[in-house]
């Protein structure tokens, strides 16, 4: 009798954490595993480029139409892996055409399992926000913007992981 | 003393850079357009002055495999159907490295322009030394010139819906043309969009 009350706690216990790591789990893997992706306007989007906390933003302007962008994405997960820790965020903010998020946005991301963090940008009025984002972005992308509550920096061109490190570290106090 | 010597070392850096930066990034409003000999789809060279009864130019740097490009196909072929016959007709100039860009080849500009009808002569910056010049960075990307003294009246995007023509509101381009073509200002001189960056070998 004691045996099986035993046996019957341990089957219980086993049960009950499995079903909580199943559950942290879930959460865990919401980006790659999500059939949406939040979709921003500018306005929405505006105070996720001017946050004022001890962080360093790394903000990817890219689309999976965009061959220099999809090139260098592995460059940005590599940077979010290694300095995710080291207080900075990593997010890749897609200029997908709207009718392409189910078709060709969401499959990539899936396909590529991201683990930085994708959202949509979808705004009209590109002469409004691109010019709001940076006075010198002409439109062309890829495009990163990097910035803190101390130093800002927007570059319109590609990156290799070694240059986008190099900056990054220009960032980072020693 | 040293305050004074200090800011004007400041005045001279910051005119220095704004000079550099703006030779940097090719023509602005204003600046006087060298004209260029690029070869046409249907193998001729087409330069600007070949253009004698031309008020001006609707200059758009685009190519074939930009999203952008092709949301923007519709749009360039009805300028030029409306502006041609006003004396403002639309060049159009593939500025890609067809190796880093293959959908860009020569080859297939001819083919993607005779699918689409283009009315347009359609270049090849072959050797990639039209687009620096302008400071085109993208495409598509629009340089307006008036033919009087070739001058760069405006630099940007067609329209303020560049992805979506049904949701067009302000048409940038038809604005300027149509302001320099009864002698008013233009209002928007410069816009932007997004766009596919120029890809270089």
């Amino acid at each position: 009798m004691k045996t099986k009350f035993i046996i019957f706690t341990v089957v219980l216990v086993a049960l009950f954490s499995c079903e909580k790591k199943s559950k942290k789990d879930k959460i865990k893997n919401q980006p790659t595993t999500k059939t949406e992706i939040a979709t921003y306007t500018y306005n929405e989007l505006k105070p996720l480029l001017e946050k004022n906390d001890n962080k360093t933003y790394v903000i990817n302007f890219w689309a999976t139409w965009c061959a220099p962008c999809v090139k260098e994405l592995p460059a940005f997960e590599k940077l979010n892996e290694n300095f995710s820790s080291k207080n900075v965020e990593v997010l890749l903010v897609s200029l997908d055409f709207p009718n392409h998020i189910e078709s060709k946005l969401i499959p990539f991301l899936k396909k590529k399992k991201l683990n930085s963090n994708v959202i949509v940008l979808n705004d009209i009025d590109e002469d409004t926000w691109i010019k709001a984002i940076d006075a010198n972005w002409t439109g062309a992308i890829p495009a990163t913007l990097i910035y803190n509550k101390t130093k800002r920096k927007f570059y319109e061109q590609s990156f290799d992981y070694q240059t986008l490190e190099n900056e990054l570290k220009t960032f980072l106090k020693p | 003393m040293k305050k004074i010597h200090s800011v004007a070392l400041i005045i001279i850096f910051a005119l220095v850079t704004a000079f550099t930066v703006n030779s940097a990034k090719g023509y602005s409003i204003g600046d006087s357009v060298e004209d260029f000999s690029l070869v046409n789809i249907d193998d001729k060279m087409v330069s600007l002055s070949d253009f004698h009864n031309a008020k001006g130019f609707i200059i758009v740097f685009t190519c074939n495999h930009c999203p952008y490009s092709i949301a923007n196909e519709d749009r360039i072929i009805a300028l030029d159907k409306k502006y041609k016959p006003l004396g403002y007709p639309v060049i159009a100039i593939n500025p890609n490295d067809p190796v880093a860009s293959p959908e860009d080849s020569f080859e297939k500009m001819k083919i993607r322009a005779h699918d689409k009808g283009f009315t347009f002569p359609y270049l090849f910056d072959k050797k990639q030394t039209a687009y620096p010049k302008f400071g085109a960075t993208k495409t598509p990307h629009v340089f307006i010139v008036s033919a009087n003294e070739m001058k760069v009246e405006y630099i940007g995007a067609i329209d303020n819906s560049s992805r979506d023509a049904s949701k067009v509101t302000e048409k940038y381009v038809e604005n300027a043309v149509d302001a320099l073509l009864t002698n008013n200002a233009i209002t928007k001189k410069e816009t932007r969009a997004i766009g596919c960056s120029i890809k270089k070998q």
